[in-house]
Formats: C-alpha cells, structure tokens, sequence
C-alpha cells in the first residue's frame, strides 16, 4: 500500500527549513481525487492503554454477567460445563463488540484470536491436569497402606479390602519384562542408529527405510507377531521373556529413529576434527560421535523406555497374568503393572477397580520419574560437573621463572 | 629470511601415505560390526512385515476380497470380514482427530506464540508428559470420568442436531423424559475422545517445533509492515509451517489408527458397519484382536494376523504420506516427528 496519510496540523507548524525541499510528497486531496486509497489507520503498539485495559476487563466482566443471566435465568443448562462455554463464547463476542467501537477490525480480529488460541491451550491444559488429578484422586486410598506395595495378590479375595494384596509382582514383573525388553532394544537401536549415521551406504539407506517403516506398525500387531512367533510356533509357554521381547520389538524402531535423529545432529567438523587427527572411524564414533550426544541419546532411550511401561497391548497378549511374585521370565506367566490395571478394571469389582487405580499411580509415578530423569540427562552439560570458576582458576599451573631484579630470566 | 631445507640428506624419505576408501583394521571390525547389526534389525523389524503378510495369505486366499468386505465376524459360521471393524476403526481415529487436531494447533500456537517466555519451556515439557502418560492411563480417564459427560454431550446433540445422519442414535427416544444412558455410552465417539487425549500432544509436539523453526526475519518483517500478533500468525507462521500442520495431523491419525487399551477399555464390541458414532456399540481392528487373541483357533489366529496386516498397511501408508509431506515442506526438513 502505498497511502500517505494527509499530515495533521500539528507538523505544519514547525517552522520552515530555509533551503527548499528535495522531494515533497503529493498529498491528493479526496474531495478532488476520487482514486486516493483511504488511509490506514495505524494500529496501536506497545503496552495497551488505560482505554484498551479497561475494554478488555469490561467485556470479561460483561461476559460473566451474560454467562449468568443466559445459562442460569434463561435457558435451562445447568452445570459448570456449559456455564463455561456461553462464558467464552460471549467473552469472545463482547471484545469483538468493545474493540470494534474503538479501533479496527485488524485488531478486533487480533483480539478475538489471542483469545481463541489461548481458549484452546487451556482446554488441553485442563485435559491434560484432570487426567493427573483424577487418577491421583481415585487412587491414593490405597496406597496408604504400605502392604500395596510389599505383597502380591496371590489369595487375595476381589472384595478383600485395602489392607490385603498389593501390586509387588506387577512392579518386579514391569522391570523385569522392561530389561528384558531394553536389553533387546538399547544395543541393537543404537547400533542401528551409529550403522545408519557413521557407516552409511546403500544399504543404510534401506535399513532407515525400513526402520522408520516400522515405527507404524501397531503396538498390537506386535504382540501378535510374537505371540504366534514364539509362544505358538517355539511353544515357549506365557512368560516375561514373551513379553519383553514384545516389548523389545515394539521399542527397536522408536529408539532407534530416535537416536538416528539425534545422531545426525552431531556437527560434522567435529568428526572431521577427530579424523584429521588421525583417529580411527571407531575411536571417533566412540570418543566423539557418542559423548557429544549423549545427553540426546539418553533422552531417547528414557523417552522409549517411557512408552514401553505403559503399553499394555503387546504385554496382554505375550505375558499371561500371574497374580504371584514371578522373578523368572522364562517360568511361566507374570504381570505387569498396565496389564494388572486392565485385568482389575474389567473385573468390574469396586475395590479391584480401586487398586486399579492404586496401580495406575504407582504407573504414572514411574512414568513421571523417568521423565524427570530425562529431563536431568538432557540439561545442558555447563550446567553439570563443571567446577566452579574460583577452582578452574586455582588448577592453572603458572610456569615458576626465576626472575632478576632488571626482568631477564634468570 | 627463511629457508626450507628441501634436499637434506639426512632427513628419512617421505613416503605418501595410502589413501584408500577401504577400511583396515579397527576400523573394518566396526564398520562390518556396524553393518551386521544394521541387517539384523532389518531382519527383525522387515521380519515382522514380511511374517504378517505371509500368514495373512491362508485367510485372504480362504475368504478372498470378502474379507474386506464382509461385516460380520462369525468365526464358527466360517463367516469372517474386516469391513465393519476397519469402518470402526476409522470412525474412531476421525472423532479423535475432531478433537484432537483443533486443540493441538491452538496449544502449539499458544506455546510458540502467546506464551510468556518464562512459562514456555514448562509448557513444552507439559506436552512431552502428556505424551508420555501411558495410555491406560487415558483409558481410565475416558472410561470413568469422560464417559457420563460425553453421553449427555451425545444426548444433547442428538436431540438438537438428529437430523444430521451420523449424529442419529438408532432405538432410542430423544424426547422422552428419562434417558436411557446405556444407550449412549460405549460408542466410538466416546472412544474417539479418550484417543483424541493420546495423539493430541503428538501432533501438538511436531506444529510445535515447525511453528519454532519460523525464520525470524519474516517475522520482523511481518511486523515492520504493521502486521498485529494475529496477522504474522496467518500471513508467516501458519504458511511456513504448513507441512508440519498436515504431517503432525496424519501422525497422529496413524498413532489413533492403531490405539488399543484406551477403545478396549470403553466400546462395547459390534460388528457392523455403522456411521452413527454417538451410538453405543463400536469395534477397531485393534480391540478385535486384544479381545478374540485368546481362544482363537489357527485358522481364526490366522484372520486376525491378516487384519493386524491392514492395519498395518493403513497406518503405513498413513505414516509415510506424513513424513513425505514434512519432509518436503519448507520447514520440516529437520523436524524429528
């Protein structure tokens, strides 16, 4: 646009520089010129003034009122849930209605859509905290009791009470079906990932292909894939081994994109750097390459980990659910803390149901923890064993030089 | 003035070195390591493909094209096709993604754009958590608490918007004073729901990051021409990161494709094809198969690994449409979906 604004008065009074203008601008005048664009308002930067402050608080404030009167006097819809929405919807319409009176409908437009994506971004963090709170909520009453977590369910009544039974045998089961599952994925993801980055070639080529194939492929297929693998085709019976190596399929894709990700990211001159040294293409991989990202490697294998202790789909058809301590994965059937929940909660029983939810937070603890731990390797690394400044200094050894009175070496 | 010493006799003749491509030594043991375990994963994971289409084959040579078409799932009638679940399964990821792809893109709009640079990186980790929340977890929450509101949401709609062909609730009176909640609860919409929770921080993780990636400049210049927050929004971000829009969306539509515990948990099974989702009753190849694994025989084991192959196929096809559409976008070309 190329609008010129007509000048306001108040710059006509400057006085007059004495030399005659180089270049003027032709200001048309409308009443002659029917082809002059309108001028563009300019909108208002930097922080909202009183007016506009007020605006904003004044249609929230009319928005409530309007909430009131149209959920609670005119149309019957009770409840918080719709109170909110006409909430919104009328806060919405009452900036657009307030802002319009004042500026344009670039900033009324600007208005409504910060409200809206900010609607939205709390919608998903109420989701998101309801989930937490809820199963916390339902879930507490039985962690109370320290014998939820030092015994197993083994002659446990459904209908017993709190103070029996406990999810012993889905928490050993959980880590023993996920190392079994790590010891699987780890070496062979990160294997994958340092062939894929550090080796390459064709044939990395299709291993990439294949492997990012494979991150599709449903975590029930999975489980079928070795269920009919290896507990109908090898006849090894419904055990921890089953389920880890289901787990283990499951996870080698995911960990190993992920860490393939993180590998390219490594900067090329310093492998170059390390190469030029005259170090091997192993000593660089093992001494560069890996150190250098291994905060985002760690990242990915925890991440990975994280979505393999809540999968229940592979472990439900692969483990068989024991309701004993079992510490052997190749002895027969054994639980796991998502596979404990599901079988509680289809019991239908109130008080399996509460343990099911007991469980879910000891779930969603672990979870947590892991993620936490994430989070920590993932920091970065000044943050961590680095000495204070005061040390690094001390540490600098000062060559000791003799020196005489005139400042030549001794 | 400096000399090179060109022509000293004493020094040792230099030898060039060997160049060659060819690993030696250290470095042929771990460039062959390398490579054995890059072919073993390929046998692992190609394994698992190439396993479920080749004991797909009996059932699809067996029932033919019906099985794609057949609704019914009558093992001991020898009565076997996938159309209603696959028809299930697709109404689910659909509702899922109803939900689920608004809410993403208004939360990676807010995290990138609106939020406080303070509470930004507390964000972007609530996101990871959520995705990281195992989907039992959602599975409880939908089951539980979202079900009761999610049956009055379907009531209301089918007494104010019955009209719409998939909003209808066959065998059931929308007027009538009581309602018949069971009716309403069990239904792929309320499936639908508790997945929209699981692919939503997916999707929201990859706009995120593209949304992220924005060149600053543009967005300078965006705003040098007196555009407001909203209006760099329309004419920067959301072009620029159009490709990661689509490829988180269908990322996700693969992972909702494929979800299992949370549906199990909340449908009650039904085998027909049926588009009135609000209506109790639904049924996903996944469901299927954690439901009917047990005591099925090797023939019906055999149905079911050949619809875990579609399956298969469906979100492989889905997947890769989004990774080709990220990566060829402006913006993706780095983005780890």
């Amino acid at each position: 646009m190329t609008a010129v604004e007509t000048r306001p008065d108040s710059l006509a009074d400057r006085p007059e520089p004495s030399a005659e203008p180089k270049t003027f601008l032709p200001a048309r005048d409308r009443a002659q010129d029917d082809d002059v664009p309108p001028p563009v308002p300019r909108r208002a930067i930097g922080a909202p003034n009183a007016d506009e402050l007020f605006a904003r608080a004044g249609a929230w404030i009319a928005a409530l009122g309007m909430a009131w009167l149209i959920t609670q006097r005119f149309l019957p819809l009770g409840g918080l849930a719709w109170f909110l929405i006409v909430l919104l919807v009328a806060g919405i319409f009452m900036t657009g209605l307030l802002s319009s009176i004042s500026t344009t409908f670039v900033e009324v437009r600007d208005r409504v859509a910060g409200i809206v994506v900010t609607a939205g971004a709390v919608v998903v963090g109420i989701a998101l905290v309801s989930a937490v709170v809820f199963v916390f909520v339902r879930g507490w009453k039985p962690l109370t009791h320290l014998n939820f977590f030092t015994d197993d369910m083994a002659g446990v009544e459904p209908k017993a009470p709190f103070t029996q039974g406990g999810v012993l045998h889905a928490i050993i089961g959980t880590g023993i079906q996920l190392g079994i599952g790590l010891a699987v994925a780890l070496p062979l993801g990160v294997g994958t990932a340092v062939f894929m980055t550090e080796v390459g070639g064709r044939f990395a080529r299709i291993v990439r292909t294949v492997v990012e194939a494979m991150t599709a492929l449903p975590s029930i297929v999975a489980g079928l894939f070795i269920y009919t693998t290896v507990i109908l085709t090898l006849g090894v019976p419904r055990s921890g081994l089953a389920a880890g190596l289901a787990l283990g399929v499951m996870m080698l894709p995911i960990i190993a994109r992920a860490a393939d990700v993180v590998l390219r990211v490594v900067p090329g001159n310093l492998r170059e750097a390390s190469l030029a040294l005259g170090a091997s293409r192993w000593r660089t991989t093992w001494n560069v390459v890996l150190p250098t990202a291994r905060p985002g490697l760690a990242t990915a294998v925890i991440l990975g980990v994280a979505r393999g202790v809540g999968e229940t789909s592979p472990v439900l058809l692969t483990s068989g659910a024991a309701n004993f301590v079992q510490a052997n994965p190749l002895d027969g059937a054994m639980n796991s803390l998502p596979l404990f929940i599901y079988t509680q909660v289809r019991s239908g029983e109130p008080h399996s149901i509460g343990r099911a939810f007991g469980a879910a937070v000891v779930l969603m603890t672990l979870v947590l923890a892991l993620f936490v731990l994430a989070r920590f390797v993932a920091r970065p690394r000044k943050y961590r064993n680095r000495p204070s400044l005061r040390s690094r200094v001390a540490r600098i050894r000062v060559p000791r030089t003799r020196t005489t009175r005139n400042g030549e070496a001794a | 003035m400096t000399s090179l010493p060109l022509a000293d006799p004493s020094a040792p003749e230099a030898q060039p070195r060997r160049i060659s491509r060819r690993p030696t030594g250290s470095d042929a043991i771990f460039v062959n390591v390398a490579r054995a375990i890059g072919a073993s994963v390929l046998v692992i994971t190609g394994g698992v493909g190439v396993f479920l289409a080749w004991q797909a084959v009996p059932t699809l040579r067996r029932y033919g094209f019906s099985f794609l078409t057949e609704q019914r799932w009558q093992p001991e009638a020898d009565i076997i096709g996938i159309a209603g679940v696959l028809v299930g399964t697709v109404s689910i990821a659909l509702v899922a993604m109803f939900f689920a792809f608004p809410l993403a893109l208004l939360s990676a709009l807010y995290i990138s754009e609106y939020a406080p640079a303070k509470i930004k990186g507390l964000l972007v980790s609530a996101v990871d958590l959520m995705a990281a929340i195992p989907s039992i977890v959602y599975g409880l929450w939908g089951f539980f608490l979202m079900m009761p509101h999610a049956a009055e949401l379907a009531w209301w709609l089918q007494r104010h918007f019955g009209w719409v062909p998939f909003f209808k609730i066959r065998g059931t009176d929308a007027d009538s004073p009581v309602w018949d909640t069971s009716r309403y609860v069990s239904s792929a919409f309320c499936a639908g729901i508790a997945v929209a929770m699981m692919v939503l921080p997916m999707a929201c993780a990859v706009m995120r990051q593209v949304f992220s990636q924005t060149p600053p400049g543009e967005r300078e210049a965006a705003l040098a021409l007196g555009a407001t927050k909203w209006g760099v929004i329309r004419s920067v971000v959301l072009p620029f990161g159009r490709g990661g829009i689509i490829g988180g969306t269908m990322l996700g539509l693969g992972r909702a494709l494929g979800e299992t515990i949370a549906v199990v948990l909340i449908i009650s099974p039904a085998f027909e094809i049926k588009w009135n989702v609000l209506e109790t009753g639904a049924n996903s190849v996944s469901a299927l198969i954690a439901v009917q694994f047990g005591d099925a025989t090797p023939a019906q084991l055999s149905a079911l690994l050949a619809a875990g192959f579609v399956l298969f196929l469906i979100t492989l096809a889905v997947n890769t449409l989004a990774a080709v559409i990220v990566n060829r976008s402006r913006s993706g070309a780095d983005a780890d979906a």
